[in-house]
């Protein structure tokens, strides 16, 4: 068995295990050192991520696990990422009777998300949704005594349970159609004729399964009232890392299917639903959170959009990691700010808050401008990449659809960033006390600024990946 | 390093006046000003060391930023882009030391100011299309706050509608851009390759598309009708300086830009639409100057003339790139001239904003009607109004004759019935604006006004400094004109 190639996975696992048993041993007022130790495995499992960069792109343990460019990279995004929220949940968490063990929910979820990427093969990307549904399910709801949690967890469950569900019948009917569960025997089996029929509905139900972790429509709906409800720091961390894996897996995924199957159209269509709805659902939000929460539905449109030219642009992976990337340090750096504000969602709250959190602030206005795609800030590169390979690929009416997208998506984000600068407010504002999330937030806002000034590192970065398969 | 220290320097004061926390209004004010005034001394300092002879682009840096993208930090200038960011730097320095009430915040107001002055000197600079964007969009970045902090009335919506309807033509800039930017192999963003090789000639559809999406974007910029109504609600709300960049500096953004992409990169496409430009520039021309004159409210009214003078600007353009046989001359005339358009309506028009905000800080009151015989009261201000007021509408000896003379020169070469139908604009604009004179500063004077102040010297010293620049380019305009030809025959003839 080729354990080196998992040595990163495994450490995630032993961190996770190590933390379980911490937190069972040890006082909650020393539980914020499950923190430490789950940065410790992430850094681990990056440093082990970096040693594999390099290689030739290949699959292994029989052809189940992708090591190729993609996924290493998305494996890169996902753990630093997974750093960023962890790093902004201890003071949040201080008061849960249940600290450590968040830790290690988030270590199980980052790992399926990262078998999400990585799978290559049907029954692997089950396992990879279902590890990383179940560990985010409890994350969600993680203040059980709150209802609004409780709600958004519950609406996650009972949507994930269909999906999942959905998923689990595509890759049976794909099994039955194929005989097999491995992607190249599968893109072999479907090279040569079959039943399209069934091909149509396993693709269909794969995909709905899968827009379920992207947030994608149709299985959207849960997205607002997690970004709402659930702690901020699980909302940074759902809002954001599971659709890496997801969108790396449909894309790996579609790449199987012969070009007579209409994949290209039915996921064009989902991005503009996606992008559009989201949009529209944010204009009137007056909940800063939902907004976010909105927005990262239709950034998923946005991302959607390389995965429609994949095949006739050669920048379509590097365009859709490059976008992942940046759309999750923004949209991480948001959410910490609002960690770092105790969680304060109505807009109101956010009144005049330039003059008296000016750093706060500042790191807000940024990220937001930088998911609207202003540059120079990381944003606008990603979307620059994206309308880049949708233009290449010949798909203009779409970069066309999310240009007008990002017009109306530029309204909402005003609406938080006008009163902050604008208004003026009595009150006092009450920060969160501690370093982590000051320290989570200033990092992410750095990354923003300096991912886009540094664009080539990331370019660089990406600039050759591509699938093993 | 010119270049990069003319718009390097006021993005480092801004910084410096952003992080400062212990600095009063006046130790601001000042370092503001101070700083403004460099990059007016550096590109005058480029503008001798400029060779008319030489090449199209001279004081060229570059350093890579995204490589693998084709994308680098490139700088450089011709001789009309030299001639705007000049302009441009003056305005500004002229428009941040104008006094205004910096509501409590006198920092943030000054470091917003230099920061638009570091961008949009940026976009007048940039040899690289990407680079140029970046510029492009944060000049509405800048605006956008100063409008929605420091402006008045509905400031706010006004910011938004601003940022809003601009931005959306900024997007539509950068498919077009990413579009010419596929077209070349390999594929770059740098501006010199691109209009070296005419990369989507005889590209029939994709060219019609990106040059369709360029022209849209240039177009709501700068405004052209019927994508204009950005304008008067940000013009009316923002404060008097602000007022004065936006279309001093950043309407020159729109018409700039048309030169330098569509015109020069894609002259063929640009050709054969150019009829349809210039009949989109005359009725930008007549509804400027119709709706003008029917405006009662000041700020609105020289509003409205910034459309009609933008109209002569697109027009002098749209001439240019004809290309139609034998008119070689007629169109040089006509590029000449809508440089020197782009260069004294800034300076004008410039003036005439400063001297709605002086208006609004002694009576916060734009209403025409309410006006009446400034003249004994101020009469300072009486002069540099009817000093700019007559150079805006194209009074001989001063720098807007010699812009429309130039452009309806060229365009009599080219589409003579054109130039016969937009000449009726200046018309209309004389009548509004000595209207406007009339109502303001001369017949009775109401009795509320009788505590009414005349510039103060820090006003009228800015204003004898823009005037200077426009009676000077209007007496003696050689200077301007031979840095302006020069790269307008490379420009015109030499395709």
């Amino acid at each position: 068995m080729p354990i080196g190639d998992v040595l990163p996975e495994i450490s995630l696992t032993l961190g996770a295990v190590a933390i379980v048993l911490f937190a069972s041993f040890v006082r909650q007022r020393q539980h914020h050192w499950a923190a430490v130790l789950a940065l410790l495995a992430i850094g681990l499992g990056a440093g082990l991520t970096v040693a594999q960069w390099g290689g030739t792109p290949r699959l292994t343990f029989s052809g189940v696990w992708a090591l190729d460019g993609v996924a290493l990279a998305s494996k890169l995004v996902v753990l630093i990422a997974g750093a960023l929220v962890v790093a902004m949940s201890p003071e949040w968490m201080r008061t849960d009777r249940r600290h450590g063990e968040y830790y290690a929910l988030v270590l199980f979820a980052l790992l399926g998300v990262i078998m999400m990427a990585s799978a290559s093969d049907t029954m692997e990307l089950v396992l990879g949704v279902l590890l990383s549904s179940v560990a985010s399910y409890p994350l969600a709801a993680y203040h059980r005594g709150w209802a609004p949690a409780l709600e958004a967890g519950m609406k996650y469950f009972l949507i994930g349970a269909l999906t999942n569900t959905l998923l689990t019948i595509g890759v049976v009917v794909l099994f039955g159609l194929t005989g097999s569960t491995g992607y190249p025997d599968i893109a072999q089996a479907l090279a040569t004729d079959s039943d399209r029929l069934a091909l149509t509905i396993a693709t269909a139900c794969v995909v709905l399964g899968l827009t379920f972790k992207l947030a994608a429509f149709p299985a959207h709906a849960w997205m607002p009232d997690v970004a709402q409800g659930s702690p901020v720091p699980a909302a940074a961390f759902l809002t954001v890392i599971p659709k890496i894996g997801a969108a790396v897996a449909l894309a790996r995924f579609v790449s199987l299917l012969p070009p007579d199957v209409a994949w290209r159209a039915i996921v064009a269509s989902i991005s503009v639903a996606t992008m559009t709805l989201g949009n529209v659902a944010a204009l009137r939000q007056t909940d800063v959170r939902r907004l976010l929460g909105w927005s990262s539905v239709s950034q998923s449109g946005y991302a959607l959009m390389a995965i429609v030219v994949l095949g006739v642009s050669d920048q379509a992976l590097p365009a859709l990691v490059f976008f992942l990337a940046s759309y999750a340090i923004a949209n991480l750096a948001a959410f910490a700010v609002v960690t770092h504000l105790r969680g304060r969602t109505a807009l109101d709250d956010y009144r005049g808050l330039a003059r008296h959190a000016p750093i706060a602030a500042t790191i807000l206005i940024v990220s937001l401008l930088s998911l609207v795609g202003i540059p120079p800030l990381v944003g606008f590169f990603g979307k620059l990449m994206l309308f880049r390979v949708t233009l290449e690929g010949g798909y203009a009416w779409l970069a066309l659809v999310a240009v007008i997208n990002t017009v109306v998506s530029l309204f909402y984000y005003l609406r938080i960033v006008a009163p902050m600068m604008f208004g003026s407010r009595q009150s006092a504002v009450h920060l969160l006390s501690g370093q982590w999330a000051r320290s989570a937030m200033a990092v992410a806002g750095l990354l923003l600024i300096v991912g886009g000034l540094g664009a080539e590192a990331l370019s660089l970065f990406t600039g050759s990946i591509r699938f093993a398969l | 390093m010119i270049l990069t220290a003319a718009l390097g320097l006021p993005m480092l004061g801004a910084l410096a006046l952003a992080v400062s926390s212990r600095w009063t209004e006046t130790t601001a004010r000042r370092c503001a000003i101070a700083v403004s005034v460099l990059p007016v001394l550096l590109l005058i300092w480029a503008w001798r060391q400029f060779d008319p002879q030489g090449a199209l682009f001279q004081f060229v840096e570059e350093v890579p930023w995204v490589p693998s993208l084709g994308m680098g930090y490139r700088l450089g200038v011709d001789g009309i882009a030299l001639a705007v960011a000049t302009m441009s730097a003056l305005v500004f320095s002229a428009s941040i030391a104008y006094p205004v009430d910096t509501k409590h915040q006198p920092r943030q107001y000054y470091a917003w100011m230099l920061f638009l002055q570091s961008v949009s000197l940026g976009v007048f600079l940039a040899l690289d299309l990407l680079l140029f964007y970046v510029f492009f969009d944060l000049s509405l970045v800048g605006m956008f706050f100063l409008i929605g902090r420091w402006g008045h009335g509905q400031a706010q919506l006004a910011a938004f509608k601003f940022f809003l309807y601009t931005f959306c033509g900024s997007l539509l800039l950068l498919l077009a851009i990413i579009g010419l930017y596929q077209s070349v192999e390999p594929h770059t963003f740098d501006m010199r390759v691109l209009i070296e090789q005419q990369p989507l000639a005889g590209a029939g559809m994709t060219a019609a598309l990106v040059f369709l999406a360029l022209m849209l974007g240039f177009a709501i910029k700068t405004p052209m009708v019927p994508v204009h109504t950005w304008l008067p609600q940000a013009h009316v709300d923002a404060p008097g300086p602000v007022s004065a960049i936006l279309a001093g500096v950043l309407l020159k953004m729109g018409t700039y830009g048309i030169i330098r992409i569509p015109f020069a990169m894609m002259a063929e496409t640009f050709s054969r639409h150019a009829l349809v430009i210039a009949l989109f520039a005359v009725a930008s021309i007549l509804y400027g100057a119709f709706v003008a004159l029917g405006q009662r409210n000041l700020k609105r009214r020289i509003a409205y003339t910034s459309i009609n003078h933008m109209g002569y600007t697109v027009l002098g353009i749209a001439v240019a790139g004809a290309l139609i046989q034998d008119t070689g001359y007629a169109r040089e005339l006509a590029l000449v001239g809508a440089t020197v358009e782009m260069v004294a309506h800034g300076l004008i028009t410039g003036a005439l904003f400063l001297i709605c905000g002086s208006f609004w800080q002694r009576t916060e009151e734009y209403d025409l009607d309410s006006y009446g015989g400034l003249l004994r009261q101020a009469p300072w201000l009486t002069a540099f109004a009817v000093l700019a007021s007559f150079a805006s509408l194209g009074l001989p000896g001063l720098a807007g004759f010699v812009a429309e003379f130039h452009i309806f020169a060229g365009t009599f070469g080219v589409y003579p019935w054109l130039a016969v139908i937009g000449v009726l604009g200046i018309l209309v604009t004389a009548a509004l604006f000595l209207q406007m004179l009339q109502k303001v500063f001369f017949g009775a004077m109401p009795e509320r006004w009788a505590q009414f102040e005349d510039l103060r010297p820090i006003e009228w010293g800015v204003l004898a400094v823009l005037s200077a620049g426009f009676v000077i380019i209007g007496v003696a305009p050689a200077f301007l004109l031979t840095l302006v030809e020069a790269s307008a025959a490379l420009l015109v003839g030499g395709r």
